[in-house]
């Protein structure tokens, strides 16, 4: 099939991040068409969590701290539009976030957290609780707990129908989606990109590679490095209970339906997406700490989902320098950032910049110094 | 709604009760065939919309046809055994923990 029309920006890879940043260009009038593997591929888009987590995310790591951070506060300004837009109920809500100690270790960290938080000038406030203030939220808690520490911008999203939502509204907006369309070849091609698809070739002028596991062999065709592996995580559901539980927790949250999830394990497994009765069983033994009565509930499915990890765990946005017009976008939070990818990333994206947010995610800082 | 294969009735093996109607059953029903069999054309209210349920893929997959049996919440009337005298209640909205919160 001979390439049609040059579009704007291509995006490679069609999970939260691709998806997040196709629309937000889109908003932003950029002619945008987005490539996706389709349910076949590694999909960390549909095996996540679904959490919004802010509360200690970064800590250590400003600029990466100062960027989740922004992403959370976006985010519900990005989910009204979005509803606002599709009509999809993305299932978001902003309950506030516990994480739950069960040792003075524990409560210790917990205090790091938020002192380091502070010191780093973070935008969120953390609340460090003794069990009274733990159990004047949560009634249902259990004897271990003794302690806990409570956000109010830690939130939650049904991950499936926000990835629904944003490939929709892309479509709806005029942007081009095809599904089953993985990127085979990726070249720069007199001054424009060419993709090779199984559908066949599309030519833009600009190009994103956002394409999760993917991306480590795609991305150095345009002279990017995404150096990524996969870190599974194994999620655990159970039946529907009348929910008791109003908060999202670390590991553990009640979705608005009354499932629980629980969550979740971090694995070397290679490109492995088993599951194994040891890691579902411990996963439901450390909710169980948290809310006893769950040990009555019986489980109804678990799976196993591959988490894209770089080397320091934080985001990559680049442009290439050989093939200026080419970026890269990876990370391994494509749900807390998706607010960020979307109302911030993409319409740069579709100017061809790069916010300045996010210049400190460079991939050269993998490199290693020669003295 | 529900006939068996070979028209015939639902047998004597025993009964039990669905929110206290007698509903008999043949050797070898689960809890849904009698149900069924019986005529009860629904078992559960559906816990996001309230909206009416009755058993479907009656292999243990689509989770439609929880019921209440003898004072357990959401199980599953498709993958357990009909017993004479058990107690099946139907399964309304969202199971309750602690059980017995009624």
């Amino acid at each position: 099939m001979p390439p049609t029309s040059t579009h704007d920006l291509i995006v490679v890879g069609g999970g939260l991040i691709g998806s997040a940043i196709a629309w937000g260009a889109s908003r932003a009038g950029a002619d945008v068409i987005l490539l996706d593997e389709g349910d076949v591929a590694f999909r960390a888009a549909r095996g996540n969590f679904g959490l919004i987590w802010l509360q200690g995310k970064g800590v250590g790591k400003p600029p990466y701290m100062r960027w989740s951070l922004q992403a959370g506060h976006l985010w519900r300004e990005f989910a009204t539009l979005l509803v606002e837009e599709t009509g999809i109920d993305i299932g978001w809500s902003q309950p506030g976030g516990l994480q739950f100690c069960f040792s003075e270790a524990d409560i210790e960290k917990c205090r790091r957290i938020e002192a380091e938080t502070r010191t780093d000038g973070g935008d969120i406030a953390i609340t460090v609780m003794d069990r009274a203030g733990v159990e004047a939220l949560v009634p249902a808690i259990g004897p271990e707990v003794i302690g806990g520490a409570y956000s109010t911008l830690d939130s939650h999203v049904s991950p499936l129908y926000l990835l629904r939502a944003l490939q929709q509204g892309l479509q709806a907006r005029g942007g081009h989606y095809w599904s089953a369309a993985p990127a085979t070849a990726v070249r720069r091609d007199q001054g424009a990109f060419a993709v090779e698809t199984p559908r066949g070739r599309v030519a833009g002028k600009r190009i994103v590679i956002a394409a999760g596991l993917g991306a480590a062999k795609l991305a150095p065709e345009v002279g990017l490095a995404m150096p990524v592996r996969p870190e599974r995580g194994q999620i655990v559901v159970t039946e529907r209970v009348k929910p008791f539980f109003p908060y999202v927790g670390s590991g553990v949250r009640q979705t608005v339906e009354g499932s629980f999830l629980i969550g979740s394990s971090h694995e070397e497994a290679g490109f492995s997406e088993a599951t194994d009765v040891s890691t579902g069983a411990a996963l439901c033994a450390s909710a169980i700490r948290a809310f006893p009565q769950l040990a009555e509930v019986g489980v109804v499915r678990s799976w196993g989902s591959l988490r894209v990890m770089t080397p320091d765990g934080m985001p990559i946005y680049e442009e290439s320098e050989r093939c200026p017009g080419a970026y890269s976008a990876t990370c391994h939070s494509g749900v807390t950032l998706c607010s960020a990818h979307a109302l911030i990333l993409g319409p740069a994206l579709a100017a061809g910049t790069l916010p300045e947010a996010v210049s400190y995610f460079r991939s050269d800082r993998f490199d290693v110094q020669a003295h | 709604m529900f006939r068996r294969i070979d028209g015939g009735d639902n047998g004597t093996a025993g009964a039990l009760s669905f929110d206290g109607q007698a509903i008999p059953f043949r050797a070898g029903d689960t809890v849904a065939a009698a149900l069924l069999a019986a005529g009860v054309a629904d078992v559960r209210d559906n816990p996001v919309d309230g909206s009416r349920r009755a058993p479907y893929c009656m292999m243990g997959v689509c989770f439609e046809c929880l019921v209440e049996i003898d004072g357990r919440q959401n199980q599953q009337a498709c993958l357990v055994a009909a017993k004479p005298g058990m107690r099946i209640r139907r399964q309304a909205g969202a199971r309750l923990l602690p059980e017995g919160a009624l």
